[in-house]
């Protein structure tokens, strides 16, 4: 028997050499599984580090901080943490638990608010700490958002599926980046099936979508901003070149008729390029559009930023470039002739864009043609309150010329003055916008829109407000959500 | 520990000639698994405490009080049937009961016990004494085709068929497949014929197949294994049945090459419940890789094979036929239970869930195993008095 004993022997030792040989391939993939979905390991590491606090702009409204817990077994104290401002700035803000991880700037941000960044000042903070065996403290964020006006932006919007961004245009400070429908980031950790459970008029509530960065809308109208950019700025018209408006235009052989309401498409003959715009015309801008071919319209696109994810300090999963799309992937199309310039000069064709792209868009112009890069973080103060990072207005794109910035300004002032967008006005204040009115198919399904920038003369405020599922048009919709929030951002801070 | 050293005493005074390093090995295994419980739950760890002391009791009572275990051979019919009683218990109604969807306990009154982890034991040595008696019958097959008669081979096919069918009733794989694995272990050194290790190997997938497609509990079990096994694939329900497998993994590649430390490892939630369910039972190892990391758990794997080394020796030496085949057999029991463990929490194996010998918490467990380092001590004795 002894023989059999022998090889039974070196049986049962390769078994174990391959359970050792199973945990050292685990320990190979340890770095692949570390953000594992439902790993707890570096989140509950982190969790022993007092998290960095986020503030509003004014460095005193609270958007997240943390509750203490001790566990008496281990002696061990844990930082949880706790949204006091609940719906209000869950987008942005984000949450980070453990059960769901981290989104927004809790994750993006993740590495100065646990104080885990390579800052020189913070490396030798913590290593103080560690060896006074103190707990590790992480920087505090002060954000760009203005309290006051994200409220009022989530009020207007509520019960709706939309997003409303706002901008400083001079230097892309972010000051409300509102979502609805939205949820509590407090439920995420424990009751997460009852953020799943929001009801919303649209198709799919979805209250975990940033649909200011990451919904995509048909801009519609709007983007006849962009068409009308590529018209100037090529010098191939001006504001006061004439165009004929038989109600409808012609391409491929077929009529694209002008927006239409119980009496049939609108019609308004012999009209200046302002006036197109005024009275967002669909067969003028129908027929630039042809005029430009679709290249010149996506390059001004892409000048103002289309085709990539903006540049700001969320994660990027949760930024959606803009642009056309086929089978939910964004394209540029080589060929011209696989895009309808028509349709695209007046924002359908496959064209879906953020609302964050589009007050980019209203940024840029209000900004002399210059597109600064969205900014959600104002500082970076450290526990002992230096400040170890401070944002710096930097230019993003050079969409246009100043001077087509100026014409198209004057044209879009007009659209609030007297053409569609005149529910945006504000007594004092002279507001340059465009509406939107996209149709997605469905009657009484449309995407509407309004972008604006004001003062007009001097801009301080650039918005873009989106809604989806709505009956209304842009302008009876969407611009009194924009007005709304431009009177809140102006208002002087009492 | 003094406890320990008291054992100790009992076996060198009663022993004097037994191997001196299979109590200190399986010493060193409780301490370590007594460590890690108090660690994640020190009631737990206390209750435990008490098990290695009744433990300790039930090995020191064997070892004085049977005086020669080869009188064991003599009843082994009885403890054979005594084996099958034992595993059926926990299908009497009344008695049985269901933790975790294996009908494996027995309780009366207050106290719970696995009759599973004695009849572990009992059966091994009815296997013992059997397999000496027939072995020669066994390896050269009287029958036709050289097969061995029904006359030999039926009583151990009773015995064993009575076995897994209770195990397979009781729902409890994990017992299953190491009481199979002992069984073929056995018959393959009494007899040295791979004919009867390729058809258990058969019989043994035919039967798993079978299982398979009868009990949506183990249908699940091997789907999961593969989907987070390897890799964790994104298929892994990691959040719902996959959990325990998923969180056992994270633990093991998250400890590195020599852990978080004793107490600092992510084993327990800031509301206090343990990330892996079992972990004090079924996935200790999972909890001493994350926080003693590979280091540890090579280490504690290696005692077991140290603890093998010592089992097999003590086989290779002794002189007769039934004392080699109960050392090989109780030496097994054990390897391949922390086997079958080890293997299942690391996603090695489909995962099943039975106790890593000594170290998880586990009173009956706790006390049958040290039955085991009893009766081996007892026959490295016998065998060293008889070569001196």
């Amino acid at each position: 028997m002894n023989p059999q004993i022998r090889r039974l022997f070196f049986v049962l030792v390769t078994l174990f050499v391959a359970v050792i040989g199973m945990s050292t391939w685990w320990l190979w993939k340890a770095p692949d599984l570390e953000a594992r979905r439902g790993n707890p390991t570096l989140l509950v590491k982190q969790l022993t580090i007092e998290r960095g606090r986020i503030f509003a702009a004014d460095g005193k409204t609270v958007f997240a901080r943390n509750r203490k817990v001790k566990q008496k077994s281990l002696g061990r104290t844990w930082f949880l943490r706790v949204y006091p401002q609940r719906r209000l700035v869950a987008h942005p803000v984000g949450y980070s638990t453990i059960e769901r991880s981290r989104t927004g700037l809790e994750k993006s941000l993740n590495d100065f608010l646990t104080g885990s960044n390579a800052n020189l000042d913070t490396v030798l903070d913590n290593a103080l700490d560690k060896l006074k065996g103190l707990t590790q403290k992480g920087n505090d964020v002060v954000t760009t958002i203005n309290a006051r006006a994200q409220r009022v932006a989530m009020d207007a919007l509520g019960g709706k599926c939309g997003a409303a961004v706002a901008l400083e245009p001079s230097t892309g400070r972010v000051l409300v980046l509102a979502s609805q429908p939205s949820f509590d980031p407090n439920l995420v950790e424990g009751h997460f099936n009852q953020i799943l459970r929001t009801k919303a008029a649209c198709g799919s509530a979805s209250p975990l979508l940033d649909r200011a960065t990451q919904g995509r809308f048909i801009p519609g109208s709007t983007f006849k901003v962009v068409t009308a950019a590529a018209a100037l700025d090529t010098g191939r018209f001006t504001p006061s070149s004439r165009f004929d408006d038989p109600g409808y235009c012609i391409e491929y052989g077929k009529r694209v008729s002008n927006f239409a309401d119980q009496s049939g498409p609108e019609v308004f003959g012999n009209v200046s390029f302002t006036q197109a715009m005024e009275h967002s015309i669909n067969a003028v801008f129908c027929n630039i559009g042809k005029k430009l071919g679709p290249t010149v319209v996506l390059d001004y696109a892409q000048r103002f930023g289309f085709y990539e994810e903006p540049p700001i300090e969320l994660p990027s999963e949760e930024v959606a470039p803009s642009g056309l799309y086929r089978r939910n992937r964004l394209y540029l199309p080589r060929d011209p002739n696989q895009v309808d310039p028509g349709r695209l000069a007046f924002g359908q064709e496959r064209l879906l864009a953020t609302p964050l792209q589009m007050a980019l868009v209203a940024a840029g112009i209000g900004n002399d043609g210059i597109v600064m890069q969205p900014t959600l973080v104002d500082r970076i103060v450290a526990p002992d309150g230096k400040v170890i990072e401070r944002s710096n207005p930097k230019e993003w794109k050079e969409a246009i010329k100043p001077r087509t910035a100026a014409e198209l300004t004057a044209m879009m002032r007009a659209v609030v003055e007297s053409g569609t967008g005149t529910a945006a006005q504000i007594s004092g204040v002279p507001v340059a916008g465009k509406t939107g009115t996209a149709e997605t198919g469905v009657s009484g399904r449309n995407d509407t829109w309004f972008i604006a920038f004001a003062p007009a003369d001097r801009p301080r405020v650039a918005v873009a407000v989106a809604l989806s599922g709505q009956s209304g048009t842009g302008g009876a919709t969407a611009a009194p959500i924009a007005k709304a929030i431009i009177e809140a951002l102006l208002k002087r801070n009492p | 520990m003094a406890l320990y050293v008291a054992a100790h005493l009992v076996v060198r005074v009663a022993l004097p000639l037994a191997d001196p390093y299979l109590l200190p090995l399986s010493g060193v295994l409780t301490g370590l698994g007594l460590t890690m419980i108090y660690r994640i739950d020190p009631d737990l760890a206390f209750r435990q405490g008490l098990w290695v002391v009744i433990g300790l009791a039930a090995f020191a009572a064997l070892v004085l009080f049977l005086k020669d275990y080869r009188t064991l051979d003599q009843v082994k019919y009885i403890l054979g049937l005594a084996a099958i009683f034992l595993l059926a218990l926990p299908a009497v109604p009344g008695l049985g009961r269901t933790i975790n969807g294996a009908s494996l306990w027995v309780g009366v009154g207050p106290v719970v016990f696995q009759p599973g982890e004695f009849a572990k034991v009992l059966l091994v040595v009815f296997l013992a004494g059997y397999l000496r008696d027939n072995r020669e019958m066994l390896s050269m097959g009287s029958g036709r085709y050289g097969l061995p008669s029904l006359k030999h081979f039926g009583p151990l096919l009773i015995i064993w068929g009575g076995a897994m069918l209770v195990l397979f009733q009781t729902n409890d794989l994990g017992g299953g497949l190491l009481y199979f694995s002992i069984f073929l272990a056995m018959l393959w050194v009494a007899t040295a014929r791979w004919a009867y290790v390729a058809v258990g190997g058969l019989l043994f997938a035919a039967g798993a197949y079978a299982l398979y497609h009868v009990t949506p509990h183990v249908q699940d079990r091997v789907a999961i294994w593969l989907d987070c096994s390897w890799t964790v694939s994104n298929a892994c329900p990691v959040y719902t049945e996959g959990y325990q497998l998923a969180q056992s993994i994270y633990a093991i590649s998250g400890g590195g090459l020599f852990g978080q430390g004793l107490g600092e490892g992510v084993l327990i939630s800031p509301e206090g419940h343990t990330y892996i369910p079992f972990l004090s039972t079924d996935f200790i190892f999972a909890a001493i890789a994350q926080e003693l990391g590979l280091a540890g758990a090579a280490a504690l794997v290696l005692l077991y094979v140290v603890f093998l080394y010592r089992g097999f020796r003590i086989a290779l030496m002794a002189d007769d036929g039934f004392s080699k085949l109960l050392a090989v057999g109780l030496t097994s029991a054990l390897a391949i239970q922390a086997f079958i463990i080890t293997a299942g929490v690391t996603g090695l194996i489909p995962l099943t869930g039975i106790t890593l010998p000594y170290v998880s918490y586990g009173g009956s467990s706790i006390v049958a195993n040290f039955l085991i380092v009893g009766l081996l001590l007892m026959v490295s004795n016998h065998v060293n008095r008889e070569r001196s």
